[in-house]
């Protein structure tokens, strides 16, 4: 048995429970479901803000781009203008490969010898698929439980919903996205159990936030699909919070509370966790710097005075022989 | 059968069970022929770098410091402060995986400390104890651990058996470079004076003498002339390299190895008919220095305070000799730290010209502020410009592949430039596999300092990959030369191909430049730079087996 | 059906078998990678293993020249003289792994005293293989120490001595 994700399996199970029987045994709806969100939101916000701040502090000494195609040089020689970027348009069409399309996950090929030696390439697409399918879903997701928020729905988001909900299964229409989600996250979970490097790799704090957001999944689409939650009280709660005037509508139940605090342990969890990945990949220097430092100089603003040994001490240490072996020198003796 | 051999499993497989604990359960143990010999303590006092002593990685005691921890954690901490790329790093990473078979030392050595996602997680276990609130609260089980004399030497085990070659940063979603965590891993071990004699000494010597090997100026020299002699010899011309020379239009640069060592020397005489060439017919007036007689440069497997200071000398000397720019020779890491770091570390070279060619005229212009060109972006400009007579079918006894070595494929970008000039020079190329070349290549499992001898295990099982793909387009296409652009790679891979593919050799490219370059005056040649005799015209390659002159097996 | 017929018959469950033992050698995430990445160039130790093994097999079983055995064993032993993770009898056991995964193989069929003797037989052949991967583990690991003393020699005396900056008193310095 993994200790690791045990430990994370164990830790969101006594969190649903807390919320639960917190609500249900409790009473504790005020707690779950307006102090701490509230919060949850608070400490999201400045500790997404603090560790941004944190890293923009650091400066960066060097240009140091990774460079994954042909460099600007000769102007015969065809460039590379977005892996290999020399201006700040290549950077930020590299920027938006990256950070939409996880360009360098899906540069993970591989190759395969085929019966006479004939080279075959193959997509290594299951990790690159899986990560997109993931991040994409849950924005969906998120954006979408924005009608809970937003009196009245702009139609951008009606849009959304309607394409979200293309496949007209059943009643409420089934979300695609939520589908997705699930299915994606469990996929990133099973390959941290089944692909053994991966495994030996993972840490605790890397089951947890799949747990976490697995539980949110599951508790999200029971509720809309199966236990069928009073949406309009939802709404009457969550304009409630947005207009600084929070109520507790009856009859939200147990599971909604779970659903609720779940997301605000995510939220809290979030700055202090490698999920600040989100922000991180934007300042990440070896992918949003051009490779342009032999034209433009890149300013080093701690750029040290170090001890040399000068031209002058050279000579001064190897001058006889410098002469004997018919070199020119500054000084005679 | 007997009471204890009544299972075969038993039987089979004592002791042979690797371990299955988690990797920070499993203790590291040092092993020879896997790391290098400490640094010899007068090359570290003459760099008055910390901590200079006697001490032996194998021994329990490695005689640090008393405070080296908070010698370290202050390390730490000034460097979190100076670089973003570490605090980032140190920061983001999900551990999803990508990166962890694309090390060519886990490939080749199966050791799993050895995926770079774990090779950072070395020294983030103890960023995350001692600077996170989340390491803080959550500890083993976020994946902190305190910082102890294990950890340490564990650190110093991993960092030296990483060449800084970045392959695993183009596969990593948010391009966390594990090179960029060697760097800085390394410079907190030089806090304590642990460093490794093959980077140290080098070191030390560059900064006295010029250049790695503590050549002094006049076996400098000596060496060159020698090397007319043999030029002459095979070509029948004598070509008349200048020193120091004030005034000349351009110095050039290029790293010590290829002065002194097997086959680079043969580079390097490359490099000096191609200059006494555009001599003759152009008039253009290349210069040695052997002050500035190291292009390739150590420090940045030290600090990059130590690489600013001896990277400084290109500069100082250009500007001492009053040249209009600088070549640089065929090198690997000498390019990384000229593309990436020269012109911010010892720029601006306002005293310099913006490069030209003034042979075709061509303006250099991804070069203009840091004013150094690379010898094969000029060779390719002159190739292109027809100002080169070439035959190259002088080198038709060959079969040749090119490696990218790590630094200028992924610190440059410098992909075509190499490949056209073998293509013009050479009628037999054959690229290696997709994913073994350009960005995807794979180290010669020598760079970053570790091509010492005593460890030629680390070396050899990190080789295996890039020897792999040889393997491959040798027993395809015939392929018997291995082309390459760093005097790293001239020094470390014949050794490499004799271990594991004997049928090719090594060489760089100026070599087959030169080869194939029609001198004027030239007498009727016979041979080549090697001694080797020059194919007839229309011959076939395939006759041309030569056994590397290495005598391995 | 005798022994050889039957071999002949379980070849790929054997030889399967076999290429799992020799990978189970390494630590456990190392040793599934060399199972599950195909890309040769990517994984390059587990391609040669799983290249060598079927030819090796089929030579034991037929012919069992021992130049042919050398030369198919040869590439994985030399892949593993270096892997330091591995001690020396690690390196060299892989080829009695055979016997394991035969008798896992041939449960059965081994109730059989004929063919229980005649794989006793075989295994004497196995025994064999094991001692000629024996002298090319000790072949390559004098290769690598050739190597290594070489190499510090060129490096340091090579060229100067070619350019007479040394005397000739370094002339056993030529090489090993």
């Amino acid at each position: 048995m993994n200790v690791n994700y045990m430990f994370s399996l164990l830790a969101v199970v006594v969190l649903i429970l807390l919320a639960y029987v917190g609500v249900e045994g409790a009473g504790l709806q005020v707690l779950f479901g307006v102090i701490i969100p509230y919060i949850a939101v608070f400490i999201f916000i400045a500790g997404f803000v603090y560790r941004v701040m944190d890293w923009v502090r650091s400066p960066v000494p060097f240009r140091i781009p990774s460079t994954c195609g042909q460099q600007k040089s000769l102007p015969w020689i065809k460039e590379n203008k977005i892996d290999n970027p020399s201006t700040a348009g290549g950077v930020i069409v590299r920027m938006i490969f990256e950070i939409l399309f996880f360009r360098s996950l899906f540069r993970n090929t591989s190759c395969r010898l085929n019966e006479g030696a004939k080279i075959t390439y193959v997509w290594e697409k299951w990790l690159w698929l899986a990560a997109l399918a993931f991040h994409y879903s849950f924005l969906t997701v998120l954006i979408r439980h924005l009608r809970f928020f937003l009196e009245p729905v702009p139609v951008c988001l009606q849009l959304l919903e309607k394409v979200d909900s293309f496949f007209q299964l059943g009643l409420p229409g089934l979300f695609l996205s939520g589908v997705v989600l699930l299915a994606a996250v469990i996929f990133l979970f099973l390959r941290r159990i089944y692909i053994p490097q991966v495994r030996y790799i993972s840490l605790a704090s890397d089951f947890f936030p799949l747990f976490l957001i697995i539980s949110i999944a599951i508790t999200g689409i029971f509720m809309r699909y199966f236990t069928k939650v009073d949406i309009v009280g939802i709404k009457e709660f969550a304009m409630g919070l947005v207009t600084l005037h929070p109520t507790i509508p009856d009859g939200l139940g147990g599971l909604f509370y779970v659903h609720l605090f779940l997301v605000s342990v995510l939220f809290v969890y979030f700055p202090f966790s490698k999920l600040m990945h989100m922000g991180g990949v934007f300042l990440s220097p070896t992918r949003n710097l051009p490779n342009n430092n032999r034209a433009e100089r890149h300013i080093n603003p701690w750029n040290p005075s170090v001890k040399l040994h000068t031209y002058q001490e050279y000579e001064d240490d190897f001058r006889e022989k410098m002469i004997e072996a018919g070199l020119p020198v500054e000084k005679e003796s | 059968m007997s009471e204890r051999l009544k299972s075969d499993e038993d039987f089979s497989k004592i002791d042979l069970n690797p371990s299955k604990t988690g990797w920070m359960d499993t203790p590291t143990v040092i092993k020879d022929g896997m790391f290098c010999f400490a640094a010899k303590p007068q090359s570290v006092k003459t760099l008055d770098l910390p901590y200079s002593r006697e001490w032996n990685p194998k021994h329990d005691d490695w005689k640090l410091p008393e405070n080296w921890k908070e010698i370290i954690y202050e390390g730490m901490r000034d460097r979190l402060d100076r670089f973003r790329t570490f605090k980032i790093f140190m920061d983001i990473c999900v551990r999803c995986g990508a990166c962890a078979d694309k090390c060519h030392f886990f490939i080749g050595t199966g050791d799993p400390k050895n995926m770079p996602v774990l090779r950072a997680e070395l020294i983030r276990s103890v960023y995350k104890n001692d600077f996170t609130t989340f390491g803080k609260i959550f500890g083993k089980l976020g994946g902190a651990r305190p910082l102890t004399l294990d950890v340490l030497k564990e650190w110093w085990y991993y960092f030296f058996q990483c060449s800084e070659c970045r392959r695993c940063s183009v596969f990593c979603p948010y391009g966390i470079d594990t090179a960029e965590i060697t760097i800085i891993g390394r410079e907190l071990l030089n806090l304590l004076g642990l460093n490794i004699d093959w980077i140290a000494t080098p070191v030390s010597n560059c900064y006295m003498t010029g250049n790695h090997m503590g050549i002094q100026p006049h076996a400098f020299v000596g060496m060159l002339e020698f090397f007319v002699d043999d030029i002459e010899e095979c070509t029948g011309v004598r070509v008349n390299p200048t020193f120091n020379k004030k005034g000349a239009d351009i110095l050039f640069v290029t790293p010590s190895g290829d002065v002194f060592g097997d086959p680079g020397t043969y580079t390097c005489m490359g490099y000096m008919i191609l200059f006494h060439y555009l001599k003759e017919k152009y008039g253009l007036e290349v210069t040695w220095s052997t002050y500035a007689s190291e292009g390739g440069n150590f420090g940045l497997f030290t600090s990059n305070e130590v690489m600013k200071r001896l990277n400084s000398k290109m500069y100082a000397e250009a500007k001492r000799l009053g040249v209009k720019w600088i070549l640089g020779g065929e090198c690997g890491h000498m390019w990384r730290v000229i593309n990436q770091y020269m012109g911010t570390m010892n720029g601006p070279a306002d005293f310099l010209e913006e490069p030209v060619n003034p042979i075709t005229g061509t303006k250099f212009e991804n070069a203009k502020s840091t004013k150094m060109v690379h010898i094969v972006e000029f060779t390719a400009d002159l190739i292109k410009h027809g100002k080169l007579d070439l035959d190259p079918s002088r080198n038709d006894n060959l079969k040749v592949t090119f490696h990218d070595s790590c630094n200028p494929a992924r610190g440059m970008g410098f992909f075509e430039e190499p490949r056209y000039v073998i293509k013009n020079v050479c009628n037999n190329y054959y690229d290696m596999p997709r994913n073994c070349i350009k960005e995807q290549t794979f180290c010669c499992g020598s760079g970053s300092g570790l091509n010492a001898s005593e460890d030629m295990e680390l070396r050899l099982a990190g080789g295996l990959p890039r020897a792999n793909a040889v393997k491959y387009v040798n027993e395809k296409h015939g392929v018997n030369m291995l082309a390459c652009i760093c005097a790293i790679d001239r020094a470390v891979l014949p050794p490499l191909m004799g271990y594991w593919v004997p049928e090719v050799d090594v060489t760089g490219i100026h070599e087959l430049v030169t080869n194939a370059l029609i001198i004027p005056g030239e007498k009727e040649k016979t041979v080549n730079l090697r001694g080797e005799d020059i194919p007839d015209k229309e011959s076939d390659p395939d006759e041309y087996y030569v056994r590397p002159a290495f005598s391995g097996r | 059906m005798n022994l050889k017929d039957l071999l002949e018959k379980r070849k790929s469950a054997i030889i399967k078998c076999w290429f799992d033992l020799v990978v189970e050698t390494y630590p456990l995430d190392t040793s599934q990678f060399l199972k599950k990445q195909k890309d040769p160039f990517a994984n390059p130790v587990g391609a040669t293993i799983s290249q060598a093994l079927k030819p090796l097999f089929d030579e034991i079983l037929n012919r069992m020249d021992h130049e042919a055995i050398a030369a198919y064993i040869d590439p994985i032993i030399r892949i593993r003289a270096v892997q330091s993770i591995l001690s020396p009898s690690q390196a060299t056991s892989f080829i009695f792994f055979l016997k394991k995964a035969i008798r896992e193989n041939l449960r059965k069929e081994l109730k059989d005293i004929e063919i229980s003797n005649d794989l006793l037989v075989f295994e004497l052949k196995i025994d064999e293989v094991g001692l000629i991967a024996f002298d090319i583990f000790v072949k390559c690991r004098e290769q690598v120490y050739t190597i290594k003393a070489n190499d510090r020699l060129n490096r340091a005396f090579g060229a100067f001595k070619r350019a007479g900056l040394v005397t000739e008193t370094m002339d056993d310095t030529q090489g090993l």
